[in-house]
């Protein structure tokens, strides 16, 4: 569902068994080299046949008229329009908005955030912080929206102690979903965040300090620009983790916002009418692009926060 | 020192915030689970002593589990021959298993599921009496879908290649395949009894996140038509609110406890580290 550096995953000590191929000592200590390679060999049967058939499949249907149709499969472009067109267009406008403004919050918030915990003298506090995060980064969904439903939805604890109802309050628009979605892409932002938090040396900020900035300049100067990459990078890696949710909306709010991952699980379960299957397929491959687009912007991001923040 | 003492209150405010902020839910969680803060509900426990005899919780859970087996045994048999191969034997095959192995990230779990649904729905069509389609409908068992296995698989390669490659990157693998085969250790004595062990923390690290994937995984089985724990969750809530609740806070509580002590377990045989 997204890359989440783990909570628990690792020491942060620099690779440098990597590619000492030459160096390395007598012949006969290393692997034979063809059953070298069939090491690789299941990973990657298993990536062509499932994710190949899978993904094959999907474009395939999406260019084509469904088979039911008269005249049989061929070529068409109608459920890529269609997919870009009424209803389909709102869910996917929908969903870029929602993503974008909450990943855009978490990102603001979540800095704060994984600066304390990792400059926390507490080392049993940080430890529970990241493992609570990689749970609520990785686990979320349905468990989630429940927790929230019983805090604040209609019936819930909150939103009856302070009669939030009276007030207007619904935990089943936007800016509800908004609230949700943070719960699990501020843990997800702060996981992020952690490795290039650790990598800014104390140094840096002493020679700063030493030639007479505060903390706002130093900030400022210093250390926003050295974490823009990552703060970035985060940016978007939870403006896809939040393009791509389902489950949370799914059995929090229905239909109420329109978005597109709802909209192809509605096409997928015949909700809609007969012979949508494919336009759905046409949503997957519209969400297969921005997805691609997202992935696109971060990796250069984190290599080149890697260089700095190593 | 006043800058300080600033900077402490700052920091404690910040923590505050972002303690409320994720544990109010949680407590009104718990508390809308045990029936208090409704008023006309008495508090009691039954949503918890509940669960053990609701209709569907043992089948969901033990088809969760069984599926969760499965994906962490199959992810682990793909991951760790190939990231040990590429390490010691191909190092130039690195950024292709990189590659597929982050490719899941750009289809989201719903274009997943409609591209799975589609090859299910267009192979009966086109194989009908052939072994294809007897491996198709093998797939879908309600008993075990081991097409969840496949797709599950598929979304946990991610996040599952980046835990077992920074734990690999952690240990001097080479060193210790050279040190064993120095001694007259057969390959595969080599990878059982040196590579492994030494690579106990990620391995476990690696198997709960998947746990915790698979466990709280709604979106692939839902669409599909199974019913494992997330999804019969969602199918109890609209007649019992609170085991829905309590479940669903079990769920994460015990997920979160376990990772912590997957962690600690992780980090107590390593060395200290310097830096």
């Amino acid at each position: 569902m997204s890359a989440i550096p783990t909570a628990a995953g690792g020491s942060s000590r620099p690779r440098s068994a990597g590619r000492s191929a030459g160096l390395g000592p007598a012949r006969r200590l290393r692997p034979p080299r063809l059953t070298g390679w069939l090491g690789v060999v299941p990973l990657l049967a298993f990536t062509v046949v499932v994710f190949g058939l899978a993904f094959g499949t999907m474009v395939f249907g999406a260019f084509t008229t469904p088979e039911t149709a008269p005249g049989g499969v061929h070529l068409t472009g109608a459920n890529m329009s269609a997919s870009v067109h009424g209803a389909y267009l709102t869910s996917l406008i929908g969903s870029v908005k929602l993503s974008a403004v909450s990943a855009l919050i978490a990102t603001v918030v979540g800095l704060p955030i994984a600066h304390v915990i990792v400059t926390s003298r507490f080392r049993a506090l940080r430890r529970a912080v990241l493992a609570g995060s990689g749970v609520l980064a990785n686990f979320g969904g349905v468990p989630l929206a429940f927790a929230f439903v019983a805090t604040l939805g209609n019936a819930g604890v909150l939103t009856h102690r302070f009669h939030l109802l009276s007030h207007g309050w619904s935990l089943y628009g936007f800016w509800g979903l908004t609230l949700v979605y943070l719960y699990f892409l501020i843990p997800l932002m702060v996981l992020t965040l952690t490795p290039a938090l650790e990598g800014l040396r104390r140094q840096w900020c002493e020679a700063a300090r030493n030639n007479g900035a505060n903390t706002f300049r130093y900030w400022a100067h210093v250390a926003l620009p050295l974490l823009t990459p990552s703060l970035l990078g985060g940016y978007v890696l939870l403006f896809g983790s939040a393009f791509s949710a389902y489950a949370t909306a799914a059995a929090m709010v229905g239909s109420s916002v329109p978005l597109v991952t709802m909209q192809i699980a509605d096409a997928l379960s015949g909700n809609v009418l007969v012979g949508q299957g494919n336009v759905a397929l046409a949503l997957g491959v519209d969400m297969v692009v921005v997805a691609g687009l997202v992935m696109a912007v971060q990796l250069p991001l984190q290599r080149r926060s890697a260089r700095w923040l190593a | 020192m006043a800058g300080l003492s600033r900077i402490r209150y700052g920091r404690a405010f910040v923590l505050l915030l972002t303690g409320a902020y994720f544990l109010v839910p949680l407590a009104c969680a718990v508390a809308f689970s045990i029936g208090a803060g409704t008023p006309g509900r008495s508090i009691g426990f039954g949503a918890y002593t509940g669960v053990l005899g609701a209709g569907g919780f043992t089948d969901s859970l033990t088809l969760t589990l069984k599926l969760a087996a499965a994906t962490i045994a199959l992810v682990l048999a793909l991951l760790v021959p190939a990231l040990v191969t590429v390490r010691l034997a191909a190092p130039r095959l690195r950024t292709l298993v990189e590659i597929v192995c982050m490719l899941p990230l750009v289809v989201p779990a719903v274009a997943l599921v409609a591209g799975i649904s589609a090859v299910l729905r267009w192979g009966p069509d086109h194989f009908a009496g052939t072994p294809v389609f007897q491996a198709l409908a093998a797939l879908q068992d309600q008993n075990f879908p081991f097409v969840l296995v496949l797709a599950y698989t598929l979304m946990a390669l991610p996040l599952a290649y980046r835990t077992l490659d920074a734990g690999i990157a952690a240990i001097d693998l080479r060193m210790l395949v050279e040190a064993a085969r120095a001694c007259r250790a057969p390959w595969p004595r080599t990878l059982l009894q040196v590579v492994l062990p030494n690579l106990r923390g990620a391995l476990l690290n690696t198997a709960f996140l998947t746990l915790a994937l698979v466990l709280g995984e709604y979106t692939v089985a839902a669409i599909l038509g199974y019913q494992p724990f997330a999804v019969w969750i969602l199918a109890i809530s609209g007649s019992q609110a609170q085991m829905s609740v309590a479940v669903s806070v079990m769920g994460l509580l015990v997920t979160w406890v376990l990772l912590l002590v997957v962690a600690t377990a992780g980090r107590a045989h390593h060395p200290k580290e310097t830096s």
